[in-house]
Formats: structure tokens, C-alpha cells, sequence
């Protein structure tokens, strides 16, 4: 692709922000909620969401800091400009949100995600996916003679494209942690 | 210093040491400890309402009409669940209540107890937060934390749940200020870069407008001296929405009216017109906007909100300030004097003339009626009588709320109490015991239509108990007089259930309670009636009969602009389009 054809609003790495605020273009925005650590905290963001009918393409949440009481929910949204600007409002307003980081637009972040995958076959397929298995730095982390269960990290595209490949190689089940993401650098 | 003390104990001193001196609620199983202790003191007064939905649009009216928080106390269950819709009415229209409810003891939470209800699960999206408190220790800290969150930034709900074992067990009482309540604090200061960028846009402005809100008078009083202030020294025209009513005087020079679905032509056309929109806590409502993508397209907009969140969510601002209204206005008019007064005064003058020419339309004229009487027009010899007097106004809701809005006018804040984002029908009724019981020695009328009332008579009862004077002003048309337009302008005049055919007799229902009944069918005698009304040392009940098919104008019709309103029955015919008719 030219650089002629960027679309609008398709250059989050670029050094040019090129969104319209008012264009009525759909982002994915990967957002880090910080919240206190209490019972029934996650009902209240994902009440939020599907009261408002903003989108939840993937979501994780655990502790991350015991005596500060602290939990992280990592958020993929997708929406209007508008619409993620008002998610960001919505949740900042919260009495339980400490603080929220939208890492597609604060910088460059590492985004991962853990994926099992049960593949079942014999023979010729079942030396495919081994091999397929190990471009993708996927782990065996169980193993039958008729089925492997693959462990692998890596973002979301990855874990996709994997999933992909050894679905033709008997791919019967698969489970998926969402996206865990922080900012780069210091 | 520790004390040690019962849950239920705890309850009543965190509302002392909270200032509260008004408790709306009604008893039951889950909060017997608590009443036993409300029992023993006399610091804190109980009023006993007729059913929970009473308790808490009672607790609005009270926080309205004196600034403080409302505080309501119900059972666990049913009594928890009742309470629901007012729970939303105060979220929508931003109202500090604190409910407490009772719960089934904590080792009885998840087993389908005998009035058992997730009632944090219920309303954890419709407050501002909810607690579930299972320890005792964290009872007084947990409410102490309650009044903080109702009360700072905007306003709104909050409800804590309290089991009854927790009430009944000894804990570690918090005193208020040791309370942790720092991690909740939104911004109050507006930034002063936007500040000045607003100064410089009203020094500029060719046809300026101050569009305010409900956030001016949840502000506090000293906001609405400050707009006061402002729109004197500048001489801008300025309109207020539904909630926003009484923070500029309605006698004011500079006053158009009420703007939106059923506000004044010279308010809307100026909206519509203006190159300078200063939106002073507001937020865009759709009654208020109209098409969006019609709304005022030629001007630039200012938009001062203490919640982030109400910036560009239904319209972009071009100087979003976010910070409270008082604060804002403060830094502002500072600003503004310190830069030398300015502001365009012949544009301003030409603005004025274009104004005036709206103005003689004088939208809000009515002809009288020989055979009944116009709601109008019993509206406007309500506000003709009660002028001047010590007056506070409720409502339910449906056109008799818009004649109200329309036809009294509001010379102070905290005076007026509706239900505005919401719609509830039945609140005005409690909401005038709570304003009564607030100031007991106010005129409180509740402008009201017979179907909305019905919704809540019961609490005429409490009413009597409590010697709450409350005037029940009825516009009786025996309709569901704004479902009834509606059909009448939408539905090809079918109208489908928007009428009563077995409504009691109100003089009676009155004097079965044990108050006065009047009744009035005619114009001749309505001044009579009302001074009559006036007059009675206790609550009355007011069956204002009115003409049954009269509509509510201005009105801009669904999916219309603000340009687009229609004045009378004349213009009425097919005005609202496919698009049009999906809105509400």
C-alpha cells in the first residue's frame, strides 16, 4: 500500500494523527482500567458497557497489587471516535476507577495474550501441526497419541493466524485469556 | 477515643454526625434494629410514608428545595426494590439521595431468603455507587463515605445495603472525619486557558446566549448570584432549561423563557440563531436539542460541566470547561472585568431588536374558554395569586408540567422540583411533602394532572400525618393529556388508552383521607378557589377542572429543528415524519 492510501484514523503508529473527531470511522482502543479491588467492581464496568452499548472485544481483569488493593481490567473497545472518547469519560467517572490508560494512543505498547489450543489427529496432520506448532513457538503442554494441547502467547493477530492453520489439522477446541497490555519504555 | 457500638447503633450516629435531620423511609424485617434505635432519639425525625416510592421522591424534593442530601430508609427486598425508579429519577436529574436498606443477614445472602433481594445487583447501574457492608466495622466509614460521593461533584444517588446481623453485631465506630473519602474528588476549578478563551468568545460575540442547566442550582446559591451578575453586566439574553428554572429571575429583562420541546419562540429561535452559545451546566438534552444535526449551526459553543463525561456526548464543544458552575463563573467574570468590561454593544443592540420581534409573537397567549377553563390559564392565575408569596412548586409530569414551566415564574432557585430526565409520573406528590416537611411554614403546590397523581395518592395520607400543609393542584382533563397529544399529532388521533373512565371524586377522596376537597369547572369562580385553596391551614386537594383536548404549545415535534416549532392548533397537520415518529 502507498503511503498515498492511508486511511484516516488507520495510523495509530504514525507520527501524524490523522483522525477526525468527527468522522464516523470504527477504532479498536485498548484500554487499562485501574480499580479498586472489590466485589462486584468488574459488574459495574461491563454494566456500563452494555448499558450504553459500547462494544467488548476482548476483556481481562486479576489483582496486580495485593496491599494496594489495586486490579487491572485490560479492555479492547471498538467505536467512533466520539463514542471511545465518552467510554474513557464514562469510566473515569466512576467512584472505583483510579485511573484510565488508553494505550492505543498514549504510545507504543506491548499487547499479549495466552491461547490453549486441542488439536486431534494421526499421521501426516497431526506432523504438520507439530511443525506449525514450533514456528509459532507454541508449546506442547499436553500430548495423547491421537491429540496435542498447544500453549502459546502473543497478540491477538498471532494467536488468530495460528488458530487458522490448525483448524484443517483437526483444531477441536480452543481457549483464549484476551489481551493483557502495557505501555513500552519506562 | 474508640467506641464500640451496634451496627444499627453506628446507622443513627453517622446521619448525626452527617447533619441529617429528615429521614424518608418505611419499616420492615432486614431494618427492625435500625428503627429500634431511631425509636430511642430525637435528634434525627422520621417520616413514615405511605409506600417506598413515596419515601424516596420525598427525599428528592427535600434535597432539591434545601440543597442537602435526601436520605431514605427501606427494607430489604420489596422495600429495596420500590425504591428503583426514584433511584434513576435522582441519577438523571443529578439529586444527592442516600438510601439505606435493610438485607437479609449476611450467612442468608444467595439462599432466596424470605424477602431477599440482590439489591446492590439491582441498582449498581442507576447510582452513583452502592456498598454491600458485611462487617460492622466498615459500616459508619462506608456511610460516612455515602454522603461524600452523593454530595461532591454532580450530585446523585447512592445506596448502602446493611444486613441485618451487621446491625444487630458490636463494631469500631468511624468518625467522619477520620472517614477515607479522598480517593472520590472531582475537579471543581475549570481550567483557566478555556476560562479565557470563553471571556474572549463573550467580549467577541455578535448574538451571545447563556443556555443554562440544573447545574447552576445544584452549584448552590451563590452560582446563581454570580450568572445573575454575569448576564447583567453583559445584558445577554439568557434561557434555562426544565431543571435550571429560578437560577435567573424570571422578572429579569434579559430572561426568554424556558427553551427546548415546549419552549418559548424567542428562546429556541435564539438557540437556533446565536454565534455564541454559553452552555452553563447544561447538557444537551434531546428535549432540548432537537435535530442534532440542526441544532444552532452557526455557533460556537461553551460548554462548562462538572462531569466530564456530559463534554461532546451529544454536541461538540468548541471550549469545554470542566469544573463547577460556581467556581467557573467566578473565574470568568473575574477575568472578564479584569480584561476591561467588553462586549460588542451594537451588535448587541441589533441582537436585542431581533429578540423583541420574537418576542411580540407571544407565543404563550391563550384565549380564555366560556364553558370550562383553559389549563393555561388556571396556571397562570395560580402564578397571578401566589405571586410574591414564600412558594415552592412541584409536578408530576405530562403537559400540566410544561404549563407550569411555561406559565409560573421562578425568582429563586431550590423553588422549583420536577422530574426532568426521567418523566416520573407520581413524584410531585411526595415531593411536596419533602419540600413541605423541609419548610414547613411555605406555600408547596403540586401542579399536577389527575392521572400522574393517582400514581402516588396514597401518600396523601402521609401528608395528613405529618400536618404537611401540601396544596394538590389538579389540572383534571381526564386524559392522559400528553399521550393524548401525541396520538392526536402522531397515531392519526386514535386514542389508544390515554383516558380514565373510572376517576374517583377528588372532593371526596379528599375528605376520606381527612382533608379539603375543592373543585372548580369554570373561570368565574377559579380565583375564588384558589385564594380558598390558599387559605386552608392543611393539605388540599384542588380538582381543577380543565378543557379536555387542549394541547401544549410551543411545541418542536420529534426529529425537528428549533427553527420548526409549532404554535397552535393550526400548524398541527402531518408535522411529524417517519424519522419524527420512532423519537420519544
Amino acid at each position: 500500500m502507498s503511503p498515498l492510501q492511508i486511511k484516516q484514523g488507520s495510523s495509530k503508529h504514525s507520527a501524524y494523527d490523522l483522525r477526525d473527531p468527527n468522522a464516523e470511522l470504527i477504532e479498536t482502543h485498548t484500554l487499562a482500567v485501574i480499580v479498586d479491588n472489590e466485589s462486584g467492581v468488574l459488574a459495574r464496568v461491563i454494566g456500563l458497557f452494555s448499558a450504553r452499548g459500547y462494544n467488548i472485544d476482548s476483556l481481562t481483569v486479576a489483582e496486580v497489587d495485593h496491599l494496594g488493593h489495586r486490579s487491572r481490567i485490560t479492555v479492547v473497545t471498538s467505536g467512533t471516535p466520539q463514542v471511545i472518547i465518552q467510554i474513557k469519560a464514562q469510566l473515569e467517572r466512576m467512584v472505583i476507577v483510579h485511573a484510565v490508560h488508553d494505550l492505543t494512543v498514549e504510545g507504543p505498547s506491548v499487547q499479549r495474550e495466552l491461547a490453549l489450543f486441542k488439536v486431534r489427529g494421526k499421521g501426516e496432520a497431526r506432523i504438520e501441526a507439530l511443525r506449525l506448532a514450533e514456528i509459532f513457538r507454541a508449546n506442547v503442554v499436553d500430548s495423547t497419541l491421537e491429540s496435542f494441547v498447544f500453549e502459546m502467547t502473543g497478540t491477538p493477530e498471532k494467536v488468530d493466524a495460528f488458530a487458522e492453520l490448525m483448524r484443517p489439522l483437526g483444531l477441536v477446541e480452543v481457549a483464549r485469556t484476551g489481551v493483557a497490555a502495557l505501555a513500552r519504555g519506562a | 477515643m474508640t467506641r464500640q457500638m451496634t451496627g444499627a447503633k453506628m446507622v443513627v450516629q453517622a446521619l448525626r454526625e452527617q447533619g441529617v435531620e429528615v429521614v424518608f423511609g418505611y419499616p420492615g424485617g432486614a431494618v427492625l434494629p435500625i428503627y429500634d434505635e431511631i425509636f430511642q432519639q430525637n435528634d434525627i425525625r422520621h417520616i413514615l410514608v405511605r409506600h417506598e416510592q413515596g419515601a424516596i421522591h420525598a427525599a428528592e424534593g427535600y434535597a432539591r428545595a434545601t440543597g442537602k442530601p435526601g436520605v431514605v430508609l427501606v427494607t430489604s427486598g420489596p422495600g429495596a426494590t420500590n425504591v428503583v425508579t426514584g433511584i434513576v429519577d435522582a441519577l438523571m436529574d443529578s439529586i444527592p439521595i442516600v438510601v439505606l436498606s435493610g438485607q437479609v443477614p449476611t450467612f442468608m445472602i444467595g439462599s432466596d431468603a424470605f424477602q431477599e433481594g440482590d439489591t446492590v445487583g439491582i441498582t449498581r447501574p442507576c447510582t452513583k455507587m452502592n456498598w454491600l457492608v458485611k462487617e460492622t466495622d466498615k459500616l459508619a466509614e462506608t456511610i460516612h463515605q455515602a454522603f461524600h460521593v452523593a454530595t461532591a461533584g454532580r450530585p446523585g444517588p447512592v445506596l448502602v445495603d446493611i444486613p441485618k446481623d451487621v446491625q444487630f453485631a458490636t463494631g469500631t465506630y468511624v468518625e467522619k472525619p477520620k472517614a477515607r473519602t479522598d480517593h472520590y474528588a472531582p475537579r471543581v476549578k475549570g481550567d483557566i486557558e478555556a476560562i479565557t478563551r470563553m471571556v474572549e468568545m463573550i467580549e467577541t460575540a455578535e448574538r451571545p446566549v447563556f443556555y443554562t442547566g440544573g447545574g447552576v442550582i445544584n452549584s448552590g446559591p451563590a452560582a446563581s448570584q454570580l450568572l445573575r451578575e454575569f448576564v447583567e453586566a453583559t445584558g445577554f439574553p439568557v434561557t434555562s432549561t426544565l431543571m435550571g428554572l429560578g437560577a435567573y429571575p424570571a422578572s429579569g429583562k434579559s430572561w426568554l423563557g424556558m427553551l427546548g420541546m415546549h419552549g418559548t419562540y424567542q428562546a429556541n429561535w435564539v438557540m437556533h440563531d446565536c454565534d455564541v452559545m454559553l452552555n452553563i451546566g447544561a447538557r444537551f438534552d434531546d428535549r432540548i436539542t432537537g435535530r442534532i444535526n440542526a441544532f444552532s449551526p452557526g455557533s460556537k459553543k461553551v460548554h462548562v460541566d462538572i462531569d466530564p463525561s456530559s463534554i461532546n456526548k451529544v454536541i461538540r464543544a468548541d471550549v469545554p470547561i470542566i469544573g463547577d458552575v460556581g467556581h467557573v463563573l467566578e473565574d470568568a467574570l473575574k477575568i472578564w472585568k479584569a480584561r476591561g468590561r467588553k462586549v460588542n454593544r451594537e451588535a448587541l443592540a441589533r441582537w436585542w431588536k431581533q429578540i423583541d420581534e420574537w418576542r411580540a409573537v407571544d407565543c404563550l397567549a391563550y384565549k380564555p374558554s366560556a364553558t370550562s377553563i383553559r389549563p393555561q390559564h388556571a396556571v397562570a392565575r395560580l402564578e397571578a395569586l401566589t405571586k410574591g408569596m414564600d412558594r415552592y412548586i412541584t409536578t408530576e409530569v405530562g403537559q400540566h408540567q410544561m404549563w407550569a414551566a411555561q406559565y409560573l415564574g421562578f425568582e429563586d432557585p431550590n423553588r422549583w422540583m420536577t422530574s426532568g430526565g426521567l418523566g416520573t409520573m407520581g413524584y410531585g406528590l411526595p415531593a411536596s411533602i419533602g419540600v413541605q416537611i423541609a419548610h414547613p411554614q411555605a406555600l408547596v403546590i403540586n401542579v399536577a394532572g389527575e392521572a400522574s397523581w393517582l400514581m402516588n395518592m396514597q401518600e396523601m395520607g402521609t401528608a395528613i400525618q405529618y400536618r404537611a400543609p401540601v396544596k394538590q393542584f389538579i389540572l383534571n382533563n381526564e386524559r392522559l393529556g400528553m399521550v393524548r397529544q401525541w396520538q392526536e399529532l402522531l397515531h392519526g388521533e386514535r386514542y389508544s388508552h390515554s383516558w380514565s373512565e373510572a376517576l374517583p371524586d377528588f372532593v371526596k377522596l379528599a375528605e376520606a383521607f381527612g382533608c379539603k376537597g375543592i373543585r372548580c369547572d369554570n373561570e368565574a369562580d377559579l380565583d375564588d378557589a384558589i385564594r380558598e385553596m390558599i387559605a386552608y391551614d392543611g393539605p388540599v386537594i384542588f380538582d381543577c377542572l380543565v378543557e379536555k383536548h387542549e394541547n401544549c404549545f410551543p411545541m418542536i415535534p420529534s426529529g425537528n429543528a428549533h427553527n420548526q416549532m409549532l404554535l397552535g392548533e393550526a400548524e398541527t397537520q402531518g408535522v411529524i415524519g417517519a424519522s419524527g415518529a420512532v423519537l420519544v
